[in-house]
């Protein structure tokens, strides 16, 4: 029965969003993910919500279109040099960013991160993150500090044992 | 709603239900647009490079090294570049990525030394460029070579193509890049004259880090661009190119070497 609930539940979250509204899926258009409906709850994917008031388009076109832009402004990018587009990968993963237990944005190893939260259930890989940062790039410099600090630390400890 | 709003662009839409053949018309649609560009120069890039725009040249950003000024001990552009952009020599020289490095020249008569630096050379005709097979390897109007590591395959064709020895291979998972210059497993990469921050009218990180040493052997700027101090500079002393003779005409150039 679990199982016949969660096809259900998929069918309707790719292909029923313009057709049926689910309790659920109104509480999307204010972005809240699919948490609102009490029946689906732990059913649908718990997918955390980004900051401000609003991405840059609404939340359900995002859902279905988000690759598309992202596409075709990494050509702008890449090949045009245009610095300032709409789409960017960096701004997804700002506003996006999910704390972990240490309180530091989560990389995209962890199935809490925020992309995951969706692709993991609709079982789409994700190949962004073979080679863009899954996190903000402060946080990245802040933990790399961290951790070469206390790779140092430790290495003076080790050198200490030595002697 | 469209996903793009430039009247150039040649993009057809982000339609929902278009999209697998929207993205392969976009495609297209981008490499006419290119032709454009060219055609018309100075409409897109220099738009968007800086100082280019103001002196109303199509950009060729180039570097120009006096090795005079090079320091045999001095390592301060590798180290820049190696932070700026992520890679890091981890005690595997063959697998490592290098996007600079220093070289050390000796005449074997006079025992007469010289250090310098060399990286991508941002060649006028590419032969990493020719080479690949999926365009992935490309020369942006600029003059900047880049990998566009969407389409690499990780051939590696381009590795053995360039004369430099300037590319390199990710053998391994990376995680945590630098979020304005993305790597990863399996694609090819090579200085990128810190593109990111030529587009909004920066230095590269190597040419930045020389001038701080106080050696100042590196300058960077538009070739195209006969009022520009590396123009002048090329014009008024002599310059030359690393194996000028293959005719690749690189955009780095080296002062008595
Ligand atoms: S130096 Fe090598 S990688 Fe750079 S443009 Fe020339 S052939 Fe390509
Ligand atoms: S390794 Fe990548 S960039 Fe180089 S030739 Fe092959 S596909 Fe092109």
């Amino acid at each position: 029965m679990k199982f016949g609930l969660k096809i259900f539940a998929l069918f309707l979250a790719v292909f029923g969003g313009g057709l049926i509204v689910l309790p659920g899926q109104m509480a999307n258009a204010e972005g809240q993910g699919f948490n609102g409906s009490s029946v689906l709850a732990g059913v649908l994917p718990d997918i955390p919500k980004g900051k401000g008031d609003s991405c840059i388009a609404p939340t359900d076109f995002m859902r279905r279109n988000h690759m598309n832009l992202l596409s075709h402004d990494r050509d702008e990018t890449v090949h045009f040099g245009n610095r300032q587009v709409k789409a960017s990968l960096k701004e997804c993963v700002t506003c996006h960013a999910v704390n972990g237990i240490d309180n530091t944005p989560i990389t995209v190893e962890d199935p809490k991160h925020f992309c995951r939260a969706c692709h993991d259930y609709v079982a789409v890989k994700i190949d962004c993150f073979e080679c863009h940062a899954s996190r903000p790039g402060e946080t990245l410099k802040s933990s790399r500090d961290k951790a070469l600090k206390e790779n140092e630390a430790l290495a003076a400890y080790a050198k200490g044992a030595d002697e | 709603m469209s996903g793009c709003d430039k009247s150039n662009c040649g993009c057809v839409n982000t339609n929902p239900t278009d999209l697998l053949s929207s993205s392969r018309r976009n495609f297209l649609g981008g490499a006419a647009a290119v032709a454009t560009l060219t055609l018309a120069p100075g409409i897109t890039i220099t738009a968007f490079g800086g100082s280019a725009k103001a002196s109303g040249h199509h950009a060729r950003w180039g570097l120009l090294v006096d090795v005079n000024k090079c320091k045999k001990d001095c390592n301060a552009c590798v180290t820049a570049c190696s932070t700026e952009h992520g890679w890091e020599d981890t005690g595997h020289p063959l697998t490592d990525a290098q996007w600079i490095r220093k070289v050390t020249l000796k005449d074997k008569k006079s025992g007469f030394e010289q250090s310098l630096p060399v990286m991508c050379q941002h060649c006028a005709e590419p032969p990493c460029v020719d080479v690949c097979p999926t365009a992935a390897s490309f020369r942006r109007d600029d003059g900047i070579v880049l990998v566009d590591k969407h389409l690499c395959i990780g051939c590696r064709y381009c590795i053995m193509a360039c004369p430099y020895q300037a590319r390199s291979f990710i053998h391994e998972p990376l995680m945590d890049q630098k979020e304005y210059s993305p790597r990863g497993k399996g694609t090819v990469e090579s200085c990128n004259l810190c593109v990111h921050r030529v587009d909004v009218g920066g230095t590269p990180a190597c040419v930045e880090a020389c001038s701080a040493t106080g050696n100042g052997a590196m300058l960077f700027g538009n070739l195209n661009d006969p009022d520009s101090e590396i123009s002048k500079r090329i014009a008024e002393y002599p310059s030359t190119q690393i194996r000028a003779d293959l005719g690749l005409d690189p955009g780095v150039r080296y002062e008595n070497l």
